[in-house]
């Protein structure tokens, strides 16, 4: 039990001495996801947006196939990202395994379907009066989706979380594509690993801990920036 | 709060793109040569004096070796003998070197139920512990040590199955432990053994079988015939030095709790 306590005054101890690897898997945790989010983002946003707001053949099917991967196992991304850019693998040239950037794939691909998803369900729960309400203002069609993206603004914020949440304390795939080499691919879930592996479970709990806390300070951060006059509503 | 959102951001994305100017090297390696601390020792000089940054990925013996064979890393330090003559003769290695070695043992509970206090060899261990059905935990992940275990069970003829034979698929820390846990016999190199000593309640209960507890680890370069684009030249630069007085003096010199972990084997 004593390992728990220790954890506690582990973290202090690490956060407070800014222990150079803890530190280093921090930042590394943060380049990479920060990186996967944003282009998981630009990706995901709109896509979601236009499968929202357009009526097509199959759209059921779409939807239905984008909540299915929201539960991809992070393994099974890591081995098939691992075998596309593996030596022997059609990417292989590319030299990225092993590296950051191989990371920063298989989270993209973990975060792109969540973000997606949700954004689709985030833009068709804005009521359809909103738009039409645009439009008899005399709103262009533009106005009126700026309008829908306005009113849907919290829940596309909550979409972007979601998909940070996921794939900032995932391990499967940065495992297994990073190789948690030390200061280079080791990131805080992974360094998490290798501690209990070692039975460091002290340690372990420590970078657990940290590891909630900038999860903290980045889901306030971002709900201060965007909506100033959260806290009051 | 917005410009702070932003600065960390640009850092975050900016900064990556220095801190990685120098060589690099990949080196898939066992979890024993990694969990016992010993690269930790052993590498920095090398790195330093070479300019030269390692980036080890620590796996079993069997994916080291499919990481070279794959052509992922250029150097693998690994311990099967067997294998490892296999990898160089299909051609995915070249020159492979002895580093040193150190033996395995068998670890169980501190009342020893499957009574090997008894046991002359390593062989007639296995015996007893199958015989009475006592749990074992096996690595079950085609280490070096998996692949040692397995061939003890051959040779004392047993095809180990039943619920007393759980196989972890994990690491030797991770497996010494969860057989600290179920209070069962496993196989553990010394090294990653003594690192582990005081997190764990188990103790040897067989060694010094000198035949079949042997346990030498070899360095090997991945044959740039077959991945021309492997860094051969600074994968034998490392050999080299891992192989040169200096780097078996670090070998030998690293200690736990005063005991010797891994005894060099390229100069004595």
């Amino acid at each position: 039990m004593d390992y728990i306590l220790d954890g506690f005054r582990q973290a202090l101890y690490l956060i407070f001495t800014f222990d150079g690897e803890v530190f280093n898997a921090v930042f590394i945790s943060l380049r990479v996801s920060f990186t996967a989010i944003i282009f998981a983002s630009i990706v995901g946003l709109p896509l979601g947006f236009l499968i929202a707001v357009k009526n097509f053949r199959g759209k059921r099917f779409l939807v239905t196939i984008l909540n299915t991967l929201m539960a991809l196992p992070t393994v099974v991304v890591g081995l098939m990202v691992y075998s596309f850019i593996s030596r022997r693998g059609p990417f292989g040239f590319m030299d990225i395994l092993y590296t950051p950037t191989a990371m920063i794939i298989g989270q993209f691909i973990l975060a792109v379907p969540i973000i997606t998803a949700l954004t689709i369900s985030a833009v068709q729960s804005v009521d359809a009066k909103v738009k039409e309400t645009a439009l008899t203002l005399g709103a262009s069609s533009r106005q009126a989706a700026s309008a829908v993206i306005f009113e849907a603004k919290l829940g596309l914020l909550v979409a972007v979380i979601t998909g940070f949440g996921r794939i900032i304390g995932e391990v499967g795939a940065a495992m297994m594509l990073g190789g948690n080499i030390r200061g280079v691919t080791r990131t805080i879930s992974t360094a998490i690993a290798l501690q209990t592996s070692m039975g460091e479970f002290a340690v372990g709990i420590a970078l657990g801990i940290i590891l909630m806390l900038i999860h903290l300070v980045i889901v306030a951060l971002l709900l201060n920036t965007i909506f100033p006059h959260f806290q009051r509503r | 709060m917005k410009k702070l959102v932003f600065l960390i951001l640009v850092l975050t994305l900016t900064t990556s793109s220095f801190a990685f100017a120098e060589t690099r090297l990949k080196m898939a390696t066992t979890t024993s040569t990694d969990n016992s601390g010993l690269l930790m020792e052993l590498l920095p000089p090398f790195e330093k004096q070479f300019d030269i940054r390692v980036d080890v990925i620590a796996v079993g013996t069997g994916k080291a070796l499919a990481l070279g064979e794959n052509g992922d890393v250029d150097v693998v330090l690994v311990h099967a003998r067997s294998a490892e003559d296999k990898f160089v003769s299909e051609g995915y290695g070249a020159n492979r070197r002895d580093v040193m070695y150190n033996d395995f043992v068998i670890l169980g509970p501190a009342d020893d139920p499957a009574g090997l206090k008894e046991a002359e060899d390593a062989l007639k261990a296995m015996k007893m512990i199958s015989e009475k059905k006592i749990s074992f935990v096996s690595r079950g992940d085609d280490s070096g040590t998996h692949k040692r275990e397995k061939l003890l069970w051959e040779k004392s003829g047993i095809e180990p199955s039943g619920s007393w034979y759980m196989e972890t698929g994990q690491g030797m820390g991770a497996t010494l432990q969860i057989a600290d846990e179920k209070q069962a016999y496993t196989i553990s190199d010394r090294g990653t053994y003594l690192a582990y000593k005081d997190k764990i309640d188990l103790v040897i209960q067989l060694e010094g079988d000198t035949e079949r507890l042997a346990n030498p680890y070899g360095i090997i370069a991945v044959n740039p015939a077959k991945h021309q684009h492997v860094k051969y030249v600074h994968a034998m630069a490392l050999i080299g030095w891992v192989t040169s007085v200096d780097g078996q003096k670090i070998i030998a010199d690293f200690k736990k709790d005063g005991e010797r972990l891994f005894h060099p084997m390229a100069v004595r």
